[in-house]
């Protein structure tokens, strides 16, 4: 009697590339969307605006993962691309009091003339040294913006009002939500055509190895300014919408550190992954909260309270370690383990085809 | 002559710190991101012992060089050895989450509060007068003192010992050493070992000749430069190295803004890096293998 192999099985090279081509899949994503929509409506305000910080952390990472993720390209200097993108819409504002339909767009040409600044250099260096340049790219936008802010007589930062398109006005936090989620929903969705596509193969292939890249076929100059240009972009975007949703721009807050969380993000979720971005994004915003609430209850020394920042960094620090050395692809892969379990129970072994 | 006086000694701390990134290049091949945190830490252990003995300068000078040496040898057999056989890119990113790790320990130790170690000393860091208005403090002259003898032992052992041909094995060709018969493990916990012990040589003077705080890791971070300048393999590379950027630095300071001043070794990082990121004194192939 013969046996008939049940399953999902890919017998066409389409299937290869498809997106939501599992009835699996249909129902996460659709359960993951309605949950989303409906969180607002049972939350508290406080959580709904941590949520935000999150969503928008979500575009940032997704813009780190795919350079350093997919690509392979270690970036030090995500923070000084946020504050371009940040300062970008606070001089905007500030200066010549623009609208937000003429910020955000500039904001994203600003990153993609830094991608080009910062991606060009990436043709002749490789590895670590491409790495450092981007962190001495940090350390100059970070003083320029120092610079300005003492220059104009800023003195602690920019004040941003909240955008409005016509009589409407982008406040509270019910609606930057839903702006957010529609926002980070749209730059998900680039990253997953992105990376399904031609581009996102080129970009495994060059962090994979690039002279063998290049036997391929592949245009390794191009790929690797592509992924700057882009992850730049997405990332003063980023930095742009804080700058809006906080309503305040300030060279301090754009610090070394930030880009060790975003860094984190990626790492804790799982690099070239885009739901590792995702998660890592919510985990590590949630994190200070988390944190902050374990220092108030559980009987820690008091010098904890008093330096709950040193704590936070110092739990970042460990987490990055802990992913780095036992779970190098992040609670992707543990989420993917699971998920596997479940598939397969009761069964431990998938069962050779 | 007081500019001369400034930029040597920048020259001598920045070549202190940066022969560290270079000691751990060669050893270890990746770019040790926590080398200024792990300085600061130097830094604070020489603080807390001018404390505990009430300025006894010459047991807290011992006990923060030998801890600095246990500090490079500690985080290389806890945090960089396990990672053999890692992509580079995770080990530099273990490095720098070793390097907030010791940041946050160290404000949770010694709190933020900037320190000056310089007020405990026994002694008085009186300025000698040189000709042509320029002023020489005692530290300086011995900030500059340190760095010769430092540089002077590296050499010497390098090339005289057979430590340092051993060191320089490692440093050429790993595999072949291990296949000598040479315990590269051990050799390469020296040399994180030596990086740090400079490092906490350069800490000693710039905690007392400036200050002391959790922040002072961004110092030893600046010292990439020089490293990088003179070649990322070349023992004495950092010595140019470090002095064009410290005169780069000391023009900045008194040419432009004081802000401009923090990222003047930056500056010269990111020309170095786009005309010959390799190095004055490095090989061309360093670049092409990572």
């Amino acid at each position: 009697m013969a046996t008939h192999a049940s399953g999902f099985f890919k017998t066409r090279y389409s299937f290869e590339i498809g997106f939501l081509e599992t009835p699996y899949r249909r129902f996460w994503v659709a359960a993951g969307l309605c949950i989303a929509l409906a969180f607002p409506f049972a939350a508290p305000t406080f959580w709904v605006g941590i949520l935000n910080l999150a969503l928008i952390a979500a575009i940032g990472a997704l813009a780190l993962n795919l350079l350093t993720g997919y690509t392979g390209q270690l970036s030090l200097g995500h923070a000084g691309f946020l504050a371009a993108g940040a300062f970008t819409a606070g001089i905007l504002v500030g200066q010549w009091g623009a609208p937000v339909w003429v910020t955000l767009p500039a904001s994203i040409v600003v990153g993609m003339v830094l991608g080009i600044i910062v991606g060009v250099p990436a043709l002749r260096l490789r590895g670590i040294y491409l790495s450092i340049s981007t962190l001495a790219a940090f350390f100059v936008i970070a003083s320029l913006a120092t610079e300005y802010q003492s220059r104009f007589g800023k003195g602690s930062g920019t004040l941003v009002p909240a955008p409005r398109l016509g009589d409407w006005v982008l406040a509270g936090e019910l609606r930057w939500y839903f702006v957010l989620l529609a926002l980070s929903g749209l730059a998900t969705l680039l990253c997953l055509n992105l990376n399904r596509s031609h581009v996102g193969r080129a970009w495994l292939a060059i962090r994979e190895r690039d002279l063998a890249a290049a036997a391929l076929g592949i245009d390794v100059a191009f790929y690797k300014v592509m992924a700057f240009v882009i992850s730049t972009a997405m990332t003063t975007f980023a930095g742009a919408l804080s700058a809006y949703y906080t309503g305040f721009v300030a060279a301090e807050a754009f610090t070394f550190l930030v880009t060790i969380e975003f860094l984190a993000m990626i790492l804790i979720g799982g690099l070239g992954s885009v739901l590792g971005s995702l998660l890592g994004a919510l985990f590590v915003t949630m994190l200070p909260f988390l944190v902050e609430r374990a220092v108030e209850v559980l009987p820690f020394p008091a010098t904890f309270k008093t330096h709950l920042f040193a704590v936070q960094i110092g739990l970042f620090a460990v987490l990055m370690l802990a992913f780095l050395m036992f779970e190098p692809h992040g609670l992707a892969r543990i989420w993917g383990r699971i998920r596997a379990y479940f598939e397969l129970w009761p069964f431990r072994y998938r069962p050779l085809q | 002559m007081q500019f001369v006086v400034n930029v040597l000694v920048l020259t001598a701390l920045y070549a202190l710190m940066a022969e560290g990134f270079v000691l751990i290049y060669r050893a270890s091949k990746v770019f040790n991101l926590a080398h200024g945190d792990m300085m600061m830490l130097g830094g604070y252990v020489f603080f807390t012992c001018l404390v505990a003995t009430q300025g006894g300068v010459a047991t807290s000078v011992v006990i923060a060089l030998g801890a600095g040496f246990f500090i490079g040898v500690a985080v290389y057999l806890a945090g960089i050895r396990p990672l053999a056989g890692y992509p580079v890119a995770s080990v530099v990113l273990v490095t720098v989450a070793i390097g907030i790790l010791i940041r946050s320990v160290a404000t949770l130790l010694w709190s933020a509060q900037v320190r000056y170690p310089v007020n405990l000393l026994p002694f008085k860091d009186t300025p000698h007068a040189l000709p042509g208005n320029a002023v020489f403090s005692t530290l300086d002259l011995a900030a500059l003192a340190a760095a010769l003898v430092f540089f002077i032992v590296l050499v010497l052992l390098l090339q005289r010992t057979a430590l340092g041909v051993r060191m320089r094995a490692v440093a050429e060709n790993p595999r072949l050493a291990a296949n000598s018969g040479i315990d590269i493990h051990r050799i390469i916990a020296l040399s994180w070992g030596l990086s740090c012990f400079g490092a906490t040589l350069a800490a000693l003077f710039y905690s007392t000749r400036v200050n002391l705080e959790p922040d002072s890791w961004l110092v030893g971070l600046r010292a990439f430069a020089p490293a990088l300048i003179g070649g990322m393999n070349s023992p004495l590379g950092v010595l140019p190295g470090a002095l064009i950027v410290a005169i780069v630095e000391v023009l900045a300071a008194q040419y432009l803004d004081p802000i401009m001043v923090n990222s003047a070794p930056f500056i010269v990082l990111l020309v170095a890096l786009w005309i010959r990121p390799w190095g004055l004194f490095g090989t061309r192939e360093e670049v092409v293998r990572v």
